[in-house]
């Protein structure tokens, strides 16, 4: 699914950096029914996990109640030159995953 | 003595008169300047505009090879940022061989069905909606045209009689709300002047990107009128009428709106 990352491409060392996330996801609660009585099954995002150059920095588990498309902000600090690696999973086996660089000089 | 003459020429420079309750053009306002301060944000950066998202799904199924032709929207069009500037500034635009106005998301569907062969898209699909949308994204910022064309004007005129027209259990015209509310709420939303400068555009109460006509449509329901289908010959004249009325006002596709 398509996702919008937003990670300074440059950073100085020990600086504070905000990371944002917005990706495509239906979010359907599971609470609707259609015209007809039937139940919309459940679907959404149920995890979402950051690397940084491999280590966890941060991690949210996601609700019904979160609107459709999550975006998600937060901050980090900037150690050292690499990689930000993003995952979501969610209902019916979904996953997605985006990664982004940073150069900390 | 006053000259009939030079009233007439000081008309044809102010374009054509408005109708009582018509908003005069440098008085016209985008949607955008109504709304709060979060949703402004939204629609400014384009890593928190879910909007984007779709200009996304679009761009890649712009490159993507379909129907019995396997040809792609790329392979006749190219870039498009170049070759889809300022196009949908321009539309509802007159097709020659149908004899009238067809809007963008039917000019995409007539190259799916004579250029690539390919089955339509239904109204309101995720792909039409994102193909519509990267094709309107190459257009932000770009002022508003459609109408220009002498081809159009009795569709515009029709558009305009539509606007002006009462309609629905609630006997309320289009212009009631939209030239002579604006600017005040209609329980907590605030009543713009109905400007058609971000579709398709993300709006949170919907929870996806929606087109104009899905717009038109709720206001329709609105006022309890039985609303025109989507494609009808009276959504593209609104729609029409929409865009001349917004001439000059630059396109924010895909916009954010509450
Ligand atoms: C085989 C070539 C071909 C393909 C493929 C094709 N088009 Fe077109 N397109 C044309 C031609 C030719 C025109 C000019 C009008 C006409 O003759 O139909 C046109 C016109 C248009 C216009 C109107 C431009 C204007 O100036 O008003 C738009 C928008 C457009 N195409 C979008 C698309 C999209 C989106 C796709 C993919 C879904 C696509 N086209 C696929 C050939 C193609
Ligand atoms: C009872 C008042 C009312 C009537 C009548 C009404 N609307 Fe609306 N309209 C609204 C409200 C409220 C909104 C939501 C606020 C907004 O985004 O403009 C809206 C939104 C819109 C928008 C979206 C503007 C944007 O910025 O995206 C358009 C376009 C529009 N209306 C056109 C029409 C047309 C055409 C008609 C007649 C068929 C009509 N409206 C009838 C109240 C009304």
């Amino acid at each position: 699914m398509a996702a919008l990352i937003n990670v300074p491409s440059k950073a100085r060392r020990g600086e504070i950096i905000e990371i944002r996330t917005l990706t495509s996801h239906i979010m359907e609660t599971g609470f609707r029914h259609t015209a007809d009585g039937t139940l919309v099954p459940r679907d959404i995002i149920t995890g979402f996990v950051c690397r940084y150059n491999g280590a966890e920095i941060f991690r949210a588990d996601l609700f019904p109640a979160i609107a459709a498309n999550p975006y998600l902000s937060f901050f980090t600090v900037a150690k050292e030159s690499g990689k930000f690696e993003f995952e979501w999973i969610g209902d019916n086996g979904y996953s997605s995953t985006a990664s982004a660089s940073i150069t900390v000089g | 003595m006053i000259s009939w003459r030079a009233i007439a020429a000081i008309l044809l420079v102010t374009g054509p008169a408005l109708l009582a309750g018509e908003i005069p053009p440098d008085a016209r306002r985008s949607g955008y300047a109504f709304m709060g301060p979060d949703t402004r944000a939204m629609q400014d950066d384009d890593t928190a505009n879910p909007g984007m998202l779709f200009v996304l799904d679009g761009e890649q199924l712009w490159k993507k090879t379909t129907g019995a032709a396997d040809k792609a929207c790329a392979d006749c069009h190219g870039d498009a940022r170049s070759s889809m500037k300022g196009i949908a500034a321009r539309y509802p635009a007159f097709d020659k061989a149908l004899g009238r106005p067809v809007t963008l998301d039917q000019r995409i569907n007539l190259c799916r069905a004579d250029h690539q062969q390919a089955t339509p898209l239904p109204y309101e699909s995720r792909d039409l909606l994102a193909l519509s949308a990267f094709v309107g994204h190459q257009s932000r910022g770009i002022p508003i045209t459609a109408g220009d064309d002498p081809q159009v004007k009795p569709f515009v005129d029709q558009g305009r009689a539509l606007f002006m027209q009462r309609e629905g259990q609630l006997n309320l015209a289009c212009t009631n709300c939209h030239d002579d509310n604006f600017g005040k709420r209609l329980a907590g939303a605030p009543i713009t002047q109905g400007q058609p400068t971000g579709y398709p555009l993300y709006r949170l109460e919907w929870q996806t990107l929606g087109s104009i006509e899905r717009r038109l449509r709720s206001c329709m329901t609105g006022v309890r009128a039985q609303a025109y289908d989507y494609g009808s010959p009276e959504l593209v004249a609104l729609q029409l009428y929409l865009m001349s009325r917004a001439r000059g006002l630059p396109m924010e596709t895909p916009a954010v709106r509450p």
